[in-house]
């Protein structure tokens, strides 16, 4: 039995007071929440209390009207009115927000202090930006030099520009682009952070060797086609490593040297640019050693795959912290006495090998969702094993997994602040140094909110990106 | 008459117990157009997938153009090119295009330059009449234009034999005729081919042999005319009898 009857004569009728109601019941609950004014407070507390509820429901009910010919009418009711429990529920949502804006405004902006260079001035009852203010450099370069930091500026400058290049690429240059970010860009990158960021001594090497594999790489033009591929990879190495370690020594090294920028150790790296590097070069190298065990785990050869498995277990059952400590602990202990590997490159594989793992696993679950068929298509077409994979299983394979891969690097990200236990400090590290400031206790609040929001602005954008992966390769219909 | 270019010799295989072929024998001269026919699970496509190795037999010798198939045969991939394949679900490889499906295995297995590789696949685009298609990807295409692209991608690797799986099992009834015409026309260009199928008025029209299998055997071989007129076992009476 309907209560009301809602029919095309009285229609206009019913939908003016609905919105009346409406309007009536979110103002009552807006003046409350922003202005502390009960306007029912003459009657019951419980009454009181859900009265806009009971009156925003009516009007909803007033306007639910199917196919009433207002575009905007029939949108609000097949999204958020379709039935009773549906209008209280967006009746209730809308209320929380409503109630939930006013201490989260104050908090934010309204009884917030940013102005003032000390703990003093933060009078207001709100966060105090002020501490995100002074300490900023710190969170965004960490304990680098301040008048070395424009080194980490310009290579950051220009490594974001080098990787937009692949937006501007015309139709011709298309093809190198997956060269160009797989293996160039990576490199020019390392150099950026290896000269730049990290500087120190310059070596431009005029030995022998050098030499020599300048000369074989010129004559390497001349080779027959078939060899070259395998004369340019090994012949030049091979020489310069035979006459620059094992004939000639560093004879002529002497006459190459640069002073180059001030050395800065990595141990005063840090914040938001660590977090940068970081996540950059795990993301770069943790992808195709996943991918590499992706395939050694589905491989025939029972050696490969064990190793393979062997490996992916021990990683994912290993807890990251851990394999961070071992990294910094254990792992120079195996090394020989002179050998010195970097903090900042020990946990960058560390992380990279513990991520790849992971990567391995989503790829293979990808592997596994391609149809027989297409293997089976392509070893018909004489395909081997590699081109098999290259050409036909891996693409549709990755363009599966993109979600997952995704999955994983977002973790990645936000797994970058442990690397605190081996002393590098980033985002989230520096915060923690800084709370610990005694002239600034009191405000790890204010610096947590701030880390979350830099995190989910760089994951934000990280998914919105695989979306746009998704999309773009989508070639079924 | 010319060497075979297929001899299948005694060739049995197991799936785990179950035994799938049993003592096949079988020879095809070149240019000659086979149809296999057959009961499912009978073992026809097992048969010819064993012929490019899609499938390993256990026992007994498959030569392929000269080429024996084992497992230390090392040009597997060579032998692979020389045999074009089609398949009931066509397997087409849905992340490129239709022009880029027919010049993949052209390009990079046998190096042919990418421009030739492209004419020939429009070639072959036109004999099976979608050239019109080739920009498209395989998921925008009927299934009928699917198999008929599938043909002309095994053809642009211009193979000396032809393998059909079932081509046209997984296709409305309107469609099939469009690629038995492509088929027709490959037969009549004398295109060595074996294909397994239930299409009674494609094996009259286009076959030398007709080649029935029950149960992992070859139960009757006969040429064409022979196999329809005066079928000499009762199962392949029984067979014919529901299938006409």
């Amino acid at each position: 039995m309907k209560i009301v009857n809602i029919t095309k004569d009285n229609f206009n009728n019913y939908l003016y007071s609905g919105i009346l109601l409406i309007f009536i019941s979110i103002l009552d609950v807006f003046l409350n929440s922003f202005f502390s004014i009960n306007t029912t407070s003459f009657l019951p507390d419980f009454l009181s209390f859900v009265l806009p509820l009971i009156v925003g429901f009516i009007g909803l009910y007033f306007i639910r009207v199917e196919h009433s010919g207002i575009k905007n009418l029939d949108i609000i009711n097949k999204n958020i009115n379709t039935n009773n429990f549906n209008a209280v529920l967006t009746l209730l949502i809308i209320f929380v927000i409503i109630k939930s804006l006013p201490p989260f405004l104050s908090w934010f902006i309204i009884d917030a202090n940013i102005a003032g260079d000390s703990k003093e001035s933060c009078t207001g009852t709100g966060a105090c930006w002020t501490y995100i203010k002074i300490w900023l450099r710190r969170f965004i370069y960490g304990m680098y030099p301040n008048a070395e930091q424009w080194r980490i500026n310009l290579s950051f400058i220009s490594l974001t520009a080098l990787g937009l290049v692949g937006f501007f690429a015309t139709e011709k240059y298309k093809k190198y682009l997956t060269l160009y970010y797989v293996v160039i860009y990576p490199f020019i990158s390392f150099l950026f952070i290896y000269f730049f960021i990290s500087g120190g001594r310059i070596f431009f090497d005029f030995s022998y060797g050098i030499i020599a594999a300048a000369v074989s790489i010129i004559l390497g033009f001349f080779i027959p086609n078939k060899f070259k591929l395998y004369y340019f990879l090994i012949v030049p190495i091979t020489l310069y490593i035979l006459l620059k370690y094992v004939f000639f020594f560093e004879e002529y090294i002497e006459l190459g040297m640069i002073e180059g920028l001030v050395w800065v150790e990595t141990g005063a790296w840090g914040g938001l640019s660590l977090t940068f590097i970081i996540s950059f070069f795990c993301l770069i190298f943790c992808f195709p050693i996943g991918m590499a065990l992706a395939l050694g785990r589905r491989s025939d050869f029972p050696l490969i795959r064990y190793i393979c498995i062997g490996f992916i277990e021990f990683w994912r059952g290993v807890p990251l912290i851990t394999v961070l400590f071992m990294s910094s602990v254990m792992f120079p202990m195996f090394l020989p006495q002179d050998v010195y590997v970097d903090k900042l490159v020990r946990c960058i594989i560390a992380i990279s090998l513990f991520e790849a793992a992971y990567v391995a696993e989503v790829i293979r679950g990808g592997l596994q969702a391609l149809p027989r068929g297409q293997y089976d298509a392509a070893k018909s077409l004489g395909m081997g094993y590699w081109k098999m994979h290259i050409f036909v299983i891996l693409p549709q394979a990755l363009k599966l997994v993109i979600p997952g891969i995704a999955n994983t690097f977002l973790a990645l990200v936000k797994d970058t602040p442990l690397i605190f236990v081996v002393g590098l400090l980033e985002i989230v590290g520096m915060l923690n140094l800084a709370k610990t400031n005694p002239e600034w206790l009191g405000f790890a609040m204010e610096g947590y909110v701030f880390a979350a929001i830099i995190f989910w602005i760089i994951c934000y954008a990280m998914s919105k990106y695989s979306y746009n992966l998704e999309i773009k390769y989508k070639t079924e219909r | 008459m010319s060497d075979p270019i297929i001899q299948i010799k005694d060739v049995n295989k197991w799936f785990g117990e179950f035994q799938v072929l049993k003592n096949i024998n079988l020879e095809v001269e070149k240019n000659k157009k086979i149809v296999v026919c057959g009961p499912s699970g009978s073992g026809k496509s097992t048969l010819i997938r064993c012929i490019n190795r899609l499938e390993e037999h256990q026992e007994g010798q498959i030569v392929v153009d000269g080429n024996e198939l084992s497992e230390n045969t090392k040009n597997i991939e060579q032998i692979r090119a020389e045999v074009g394949m089609v398949f009931q679900q066509f397997n087409l490889f849905p992340h490129l295009s239709i022009l880029d499906n027919c010049t993949l295995a052209p390009i990079w297995v046998k190096q042919m330059p990418k421009k030739d590789a492209e004419e020939l696949a429009m070639q072959h685009l036109e004999k099976v009449q979608i050239s019109d298609q080739a920009f498209k990807y395989p998921g925008q295409l009927s299934g009928g234009q699917q198999q008929r692209c599938a043909i002309a991608r095994a053809l642009c690797m211009e193979p000396k034999i032809m393998l059909f799986d079932e081509p046209t099992s997984a296709l409305d009834p309107e469609m099939i005729k469009e690629v038995l015409d492509a088929m027709v026309n490959l037969a009549k260009a004398g295109m060595t081919m074996i294909v397994v199928t239930h299409e009674m008025g494609f094996a009259k029209e286009v076959a030398d042999e007709v080649i029935f299998m029950d149960e992992g055997m070859i139960v009757e071989r006969a040429e064409t005319k022979e196999f329809f007129a005066n079928p000499k076992s009762d199962r392949t009476k029984l067979f014919l009898s529901q299938i006409l």
